[in-house]
């Protein structure tokens, strides 16, 4: 037979991996991020040329769905009208938890250079933003690269939704602190 | 082209001095006899209040009442068969008056027209979407941002803002970062007025920096954990460094010290 094949009886062991139900829950959500299909402007082709062959998002597990229902992550792409406000903001209420949003741009994450009366001056006003994504418009590695921290960001919470607590990088030697956000 | 002004010395003085350029006019020429223009004036007749050549196209100035008739007869006699743009100019603090103009397009002759006219705040125009299907979209647009009824229209509604936006945004009186309703509606739509509290209001400078936001701003050389409490931290001032100063009063050439 192949020599790869393990003989799970004489090496007195059986296929066992220990882990907790945060890492295990956590393990699971943060390789299939699955995020919105929704661009609001010029950031939304970076977005796409992220999810095309070149880059390649599939790879992450992060597959674009066409439903809010089915999707994990929100990434806001690009000029936030506050025409559009509304309905952003209900896209969002509409996806199923557990839910993340990345705002992507300068335009998203302060209004960027459409500082007028009719952009919203930063989608963190409407919606609990993530992580913020500096560029105009941000390279499609750079997306890549948020993603990544999502992902780190979701390892390290807890799979309670209803807690979601964060903890404490800054304080590496000591217990481990968590708060609540 | 603007005049060349040297750029040297520029630390010492600003040298745009024509900031608020106003740029020249466009010279106007009168209409020359026996050209396809001089036929669409004699046809117009005495709805034709003013008409002159600019940049090779007709400027025709009619009566704000009469557009609808000048355009039939635009498209009808003279094969004015597009309008290509329809909007207005807010002149409301230096002329009391909107300027209303029309950009037409006749294909057979290549030649376009800007027919234009003036009219009060507060008053109507006539439609002329029975004319040219794309009035359509450009009326609404013309309600929308300036305010302007237009009479006979399909369906005049706004186009670009909300429906339920106050305030004509081309107006030149409506501020660039909008008014109070602008800056809080989605907050108000979203959530009601009562969350106004809780999120705040705009930020509309880009380079703000909160020095006591421990989320979004790191400390450089005083750094805290995340979301760190500062607030009542005693403020220190920045630092300078006394060798790093550079005297900019001083001229740069010292060739003669040094001889
Ligand atoms: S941040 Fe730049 S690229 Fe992105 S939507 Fe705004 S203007 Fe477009």
């Amino acid at each position: 037979m192949a020599q790869h094949q393990v003989n799970y009886a004489s090496a007195a062991g059986l296929p066992i991996a220990l882990t907790s139900v945060d890492k295990l829950v956590n393990w699971g959500r943060s390789n299939s991020l699955w995020p919105l299909t929704y661009g609001l402007a010029c950031c939304a082709i970076e977005m796409m040329a992220s999810g095309a062959s070149r880059y390649d998002f599939d790879r992450m597990g992060t597959i674009f769905r066409a439903s809010p229902r089915q999707a994990d992550v929100m990434i806001l792409a690009g000029t936030l009208s506050k025409k559009h406000s509304e309905f952003a903001r209900r896209l969002y209420d509409q996806m199923t938890e557990p839910k993340w949003v990345i705002s992507m741009g300068s335009c998203a994450n302060t209004g960027g250079m459409f500082n007028t009366y009719a952009t919203v001056q930063g989608v963190d006003r409407i919606i609990p933003v993530d992580i913020y994504l500096p560029g105009c418009a941000p390279r499609p590695e750079t997306l890549q690269y948020a993603l990544m921290m999502l992902q780190k960001k979701i390892r390290r919470e807890s799979a309670d939704m209803k807690k979601r607590p964060i903890q404490d990088l800054t304080n590496q030697k000591g217990p481990r602190k968590a708060r609540l956000i | 082209m603007r005049k060349y002004t040297p750029k040297d010395n520029v630390q010492a003085k600003a040298y745009y001095t024509d900031r608020f350029w106003v740029s020249p006019r466009v010279p106007q020429s009168p209409v020359e006899e026996g050209t396809h223009f001089a036929k669409v004036v004699e046809t117009l007749g005495a709805q034709c209040k003013e008409a002159y050549i600019v940049d090779g196209q007709l400027v025709v100035h009619i009566d704000a009442t009469e557009n609808f008739n000048v355009m039939k007869t635009l498209k009808e006699q003279c094969g004015y068969t597009q309008c290509s743009e329809q909007s207005a100019v807010d002149y409301l603090a230096q002329d009391g008056e909107f300027e209303l103009f029309w950009q037409l397009l006749n294909i057979d002759e290549a030649k376009r027209i800007r027919v234009t006219t003036r009219i009060k705040q507060g008053e109507a125009i006539e439609s002329i979407e029975k004319l040219y299907k794309s009035a359509n979209f450009a009326e609404r647009e013309l309600f929308d941002m300036f305010g302007i009824k237009v009479n006979n229209h399909p369906f005049l509604k706004r186009i670009l803002m909300p429906d339920d936006w106050e305030g004509h945004p081309l107006l030149k009186t409506y501020p660039l970062h909008g008014d109070e309703f602008a800056s809080w509606y989605e907050v108000d739509k979203i959530f009601g007025k009562e969350y106004r509290d809780i999120i705040g209001p705009e930020n509309r400078d880009p380079a703000m920096i909160d020095r006591y936001d421990t989320k979004r701003f790191s400390r450089i050389g005083y750094e805290v954990p995340f979301a760190a409490d500062y607030t009542d931290e005693e403020q220190q001032p920045v630092e300078y460094s006394d060798t790093f100063l550079v005297d900019y009063n001083k001229p740069s050439k010292t060739l003669d010290e040094r001889k």
